[in-house]
C-alpha cells in the first residue's frame, strides 16, 4: 500500500472504531438513561431502577471502559498501520 | 478542639502544602510559563485534570443540585462525564498532534486567518468568565460558612485568596499542586459519603450503600426517599425530571459538548508526551472523576433523607411530627449565620414545617394541619455537601476536612481557567495578533493583568448570582458548545471547512447561544434588561422557553446552528488552500509527533 492509501485505509478503520464507540456511548446515556429509563425502572437491581442506574452510576462506569477500550484498539491500528510513534 | 479552630488548622495546613508544592516544582523548573504540564505521565496528568476539571460546582453544587432534582440532575452527571468520551475519541489525539498549546492558536492556524483566531479568544473569554463566576460563587459559601460570616464578605476574602494563588503564585508548576489537590478534595468527598453510608444503609461504599436498604428497616434507601419526599408534597426523586425528557437529553448533550470544548480541560491533553498518551490521559482524568461522580448521587440522597428527616422526626401531620426549632441541631442555627438557610415561623407554634407550598393537594393538606405555609424559606443547594457532615453528626475532624476540599476544588480550577483566560489575552492576542514583538516579561504582565481583571469581573457577578453555582457553570458550557467545539471537530474531521465557514459558524453558534441566554435571564444575567430582547427576565418564565428547553441548555442547539451555518457556507466559499489541507491529514495521523513548541 502506497503511504496516502494507508493513512486513508488508517482514518477508514479509526472512523468505523469511533462510530461503534459513540453508538454505545449514546445508548447507556441517552438511550437506557434518558429515553428508555421507564420501561428500564420496572427492572430492579438491588435497590436501584435500573433505568435511574444508568442515568447516576452505570452511564459513567461505561464510559470509562470505552475510554481505555478505544485508547488500546487505536493503539492497535496505529501499529498495523505503521503509523505509531517511536 | 471546636469546630473552628479545628477547620482553620484544616485548611491552613492544606494551603501550605500547595503552596510549598509550587515553590519546589517552580525551584525544579526551568521551562516555561506554558509548559507547566509537558512530560507529565499521563496517569499524573489524569489526576490533575480530575483536579482541574472538578470545581466548586461539582464539589459543593452537584450533590445538592441531585439532592433536589434527583434523577433530573443525572445531566450533570452523564453531561460532566460523557464529554471525556468526546474528547478522548474527537479532539484530544489530534490536538495533541497539531502541537501548539492554546485552542485558539490550532483554530487560528488550521482556518488560516487571524480573524478566527480573534474570534476563538472571544469565545473562550466569554466560556472562561462565566464558568469562573460559578466558581466564585463556591468560594464565597464555603468562606462564609468556614469564617461564620455572611455569603458576600465570604466572597470578597476569597477574592483575594485567588488573587495571591493565581496571579502572584501557582503559575509554575500548577500540575503538581493540582495533583495534592485532586487528593485532598478527593478524600474530603468520600470520607463524609463513606460514613453516612455506613449509618444509613450499613455498606460502606456509597455506590452500594444507594442501591442499599435503609438499616433495620428492609426498606431501600431510594424506595424510602421517594416515600418521604412524596409525602410531604415534594416531586418524586427516582423518576422526576427538571423541565421535562426533551430538555433533559439536550441539556445532558450540552454539558458533554462543552466538556469536550472547555479550553482549559483541552489544553491539558497539549502537553502529554505523545498523541497514544492523550488518549489514555483521558480515560485516566475520567477514571478519577468518575469516583467523585459515581458518589455524588449517595450524597445527594443521603444527605435529602438527613434533612427531611432532621425536620420532619415523626408522622405528617401530627404536632409531634415536626422538629420544634428550639431542638434544632446546632448546624442548623450555624448555616443561618449565612443566610443560605432560612427559617420564618409562619403558624406560630414554634416547630418547623418543610414542605412543597406550590404542590395544590399538599398545601390544602397542609392547611387542614395548621400549617401556613412552608416554613424554610430557604435552602440553598450549595450548602448540602458543606452541612452534610454536620447533619450526619460526625467528627469535627471532617466537617473541617470538607471546607478545605470545596476550596482546592474551586481554587485548582479557578486557577486553571484563569491561565486560560490569561493565555488566551497575552499569547493568543498580544503576541499573536496585535503585538508580535512584545517581550516575554511584557506577555507575563499582561497575562496577570487579564488574570486581575477577570477576577474582579467574577466577583461581581458572584455578588449578583444568576443562580447557584452549577446553573452559572452550566451556561459556560452551552457557551463552549456552541463555540469552541464544532470549530475544532470540523476542523479535524472536515478537510473542506474554510475560514469563512468555520468563523460565521462559530459566530451563529454562540450569538444565538447568547441571545436565548440574556433574552431569559437578562443581559449579563441582571433581569430587568431581558425584556429589551423580548424576554421575560424571571427564571420561572418558561411560556417562551423553545420546545421547553430551558437556558442552560440550550447549548446543543447552538453548536448544531454552528454546524449547520458552517457546513452551509462551506458550499459556497473556497474550500481551504492544499497545505492546510496537507495539515488536517497529517494531524489524523500519530507518527511524527514532536514535543509541543510554543510558537
Amino acid at each position: 500500500m502506497s503511504t496516502p492509501d494507508k493513512a486513508a485505509a488508517y482514518w477508514k478503520a479509526n472512523l468505523r472504531l469511533l462510530s461503534i464507540c459513540l453508538v454505545i456511548w449514546f445508548v447507556v446515556s441517552y438511550g437506557f438513561g434518558i429515553l428508555l429509563a421507564e420501561p428500564l425502572n420496572a427492572i430492579q437491581i438491588g435497590g436501584y431502577k435500573l433505568g435511574f442506574w444508568f442515568a447516576q452510576q452505570g452511564s459513567i462506569y461505561v464510559f470509562v471502559a470505552l475510554i481505555f477500550y478505544y485508547a488500546k484498539k487505536m493503539g492497535d491500528l496505529d501499529r498495523q498501520y505503521d503509523v505509531h510513534e517511536d | 478542639m471546636d469546630l473552628q479552630s479545628m477547620t482553620y488548622m484544616v485548611v491552613g495546613a492544606t494551603f501550605a502544602l500547595y503552596i510549598g508544592i509550587a515553590i519546589w516544582a517552580r525551584a525544579a523548573t526551568t521551562g516555561e510559563f506554558y509548559v507547566a504540564g509537558k512530560g507529565v505521565h499521563p496517569v499524573a496528568n489524569g489526576m490533575a485534570t480530575g483536579a482541574d476539571w472538578m470545581s466548586a460546582a461539582s464539589f459543593i453544587s452537584m450533590a445538592g443540585l441531585i439532592a433536589f432534582n434527583g434523577y433530573g440532575a443525572s445531566v450533570f452527571l452523564m453531561g460532566w462525564t460523557g464529554g471525556y468520551v468526546l474528547l478522548a475519541m474527537l479532539l484530544a489525539p489530534y490536538l495533541r498532534k497539531f502541537g501548539k498549546f492554546t485552542v485558539p492558536e490550532f483554530i487560528g492556524d488550521r482556518y488560516y486567518s487571524q480573524t478566527a483566531r480573534i474570534v476563538a479568544v472571544v469565545c473562550l473569554i466569554l466560556a472562561s468568565i462565566t464558568y469562573v463566576i460559578g466558581q466564585m460563587k463556591g468560594i464565597g459559601v464555603a468562606f462564609s460558612r468556614f469564617l461564620e460570616t455572611d455569603y458576600d464578605t465570604g466572597l470578597f476574602i476569597g477574592m483575594g485568596i485567588v488573587f495571591f494563588y493565581s496571579v502572584l503564585g501557582g503559575m509554575k508548576g500548577i500540575t503538581y499542586t493540582q495533583i495534592a489537590q485532586y487528593v485532598v478534595l478527593i478524600f474530603a468527598y468520600t470520607v463524609p459519603a463513606v460514613f453516612i453510608s455506613l449509618a444509613i444503609t450499613g455498606n460502606p461504599l456509597p455506590q452500594l450503600g444507594l442501591g442499599g436498604d435503609v438499616v433495620g428497616s428492609g426498606v431501600s434507601m431510594l424506595d424510602k426517599l421517594d416515600m418521604v419526599v412524596t409525602e410531604l408534597g415534594f416531586k418524586d426523586y427516582t423518576t422526576s425530571t427538571m423541565a421535562g425528557k426533551l430538555d433533559m437529553f439536550v441539556y445532558t448533550l450540552t454539558l458533554m459538548i462543552g466538556t469536550a470544548g472547555l479550553p482549559h480541560v483541552i489544553v491539558r491533553f497539549f502537553t502529554v508526551p505523545k498523541v497514544a498518551d492523550a488518549r489514555k490521559s483521558a480515560g485516566w482524568a475520567l477514571v478519577f472523576i468518575a469516583i467523585l461522580y459515581t458518589t455524588a448521587p449517595a450524597v445527594g440522597a443521603m444527605a435529602r433523607l438527613n434533612l427531611m428527616q432532621t425536620i420532619q422526626v415523626g408522622e405528617v401531620g401530627s404536632v409531634e411530627g415536626n422538629v420544634t426549632y428550639a431542638d434544632v441541631p446546632q448546624w442548623f442555627k450555624n448555616w443561618e449565620k449565612t443566610g443560605l438557610l432560612k427559617y420564618e415561623d409562619k403558624n406560630g407554634d414554634g416547630r418547623i414545617q418543610y414542605y412543597n407550598d406550590k404542590n395544590p393537594e399538599m398545601a390544602a393538606k397542609a392547611e387542614s394541619f395548621g400549617w401556613k405555609g412552608n416554613e424554610m424559606t430557604k435552602v440553598d443547594n450549595d450548602i448540602m455537601v458543606l452541612a452534610n457532615p454536620e447533619i450526619a453528626q460526625l467528627p469535627n475532624w471532617v466537617v473541617a476536612l470538607v471546607v478545605a476540599g470545596g476550596l482546592a476544588a474551586a481554587l485548582s480550577t479557578a486557577a486553571g481557567l484563569l491561565l486560560a483566560i490569561a493565555s488566551a489575552i497575552s499569547h493568543d492576542l498580544l503576541k499573536g495578533v496585535f503585538k508580535p514583538d512584545i517581550s516575554e516579561k511584557n506577555e507575563l504582565m499582561a497575562g496577570r493583568i487579564a488574570m486581575v481583571g477577570a477576577i474582579l469581573l467574577a466577583g461581581y457577578f458572584g455578588l449578583h448570582p444568576p443562580g447557584f453555582a452549577a446553573g452559572t457553570v452550566a451556561i459556560a458550557f452551552g457557551l463552549a458548545a456552541a463555540s469552541i467545539f464544532p470549530a475544532l471537530m470540523m476542523g479535524i474531521f472536515g478537510k473542506k471547512i474554510g475560514s469563512t465557514a468555520a468563523i460565521s459558524g462559530m459566530i451563529a453558534g454562540i450569538g444565538v447561544t447568547m441571545l436565548y441566554v440574556f433574552q431569559h435571564k437578562g443581559i449579563m444575567f441582571i433581569p430587568d434588561t431581558a425584556h429589551l430582547l423580548g424576554g421575560a427576565g424571571s427564571e420561572g418564565f418558561k411560556a417562551n422557553w423553545f420546545f421547553g428547553i430551558s437556558p442552560n441548555a440550550f447549548g446543543a442547539i447552538g453548536a448544531a446552528v454552528n454546524f449547520a451555518v458552517a457546513i452551509a457556507v462551506s458550499k459556497f466559499t473556497a474550500p481551504p488552500p492544499e497545505h492546510i489541507q496537507h495539515l488536517v491529514e497529517d494531524i489524523r495521523i500519530p507518527r511524527g509527533a514532536g514535543t509541543a513548541t510554543g510558537h
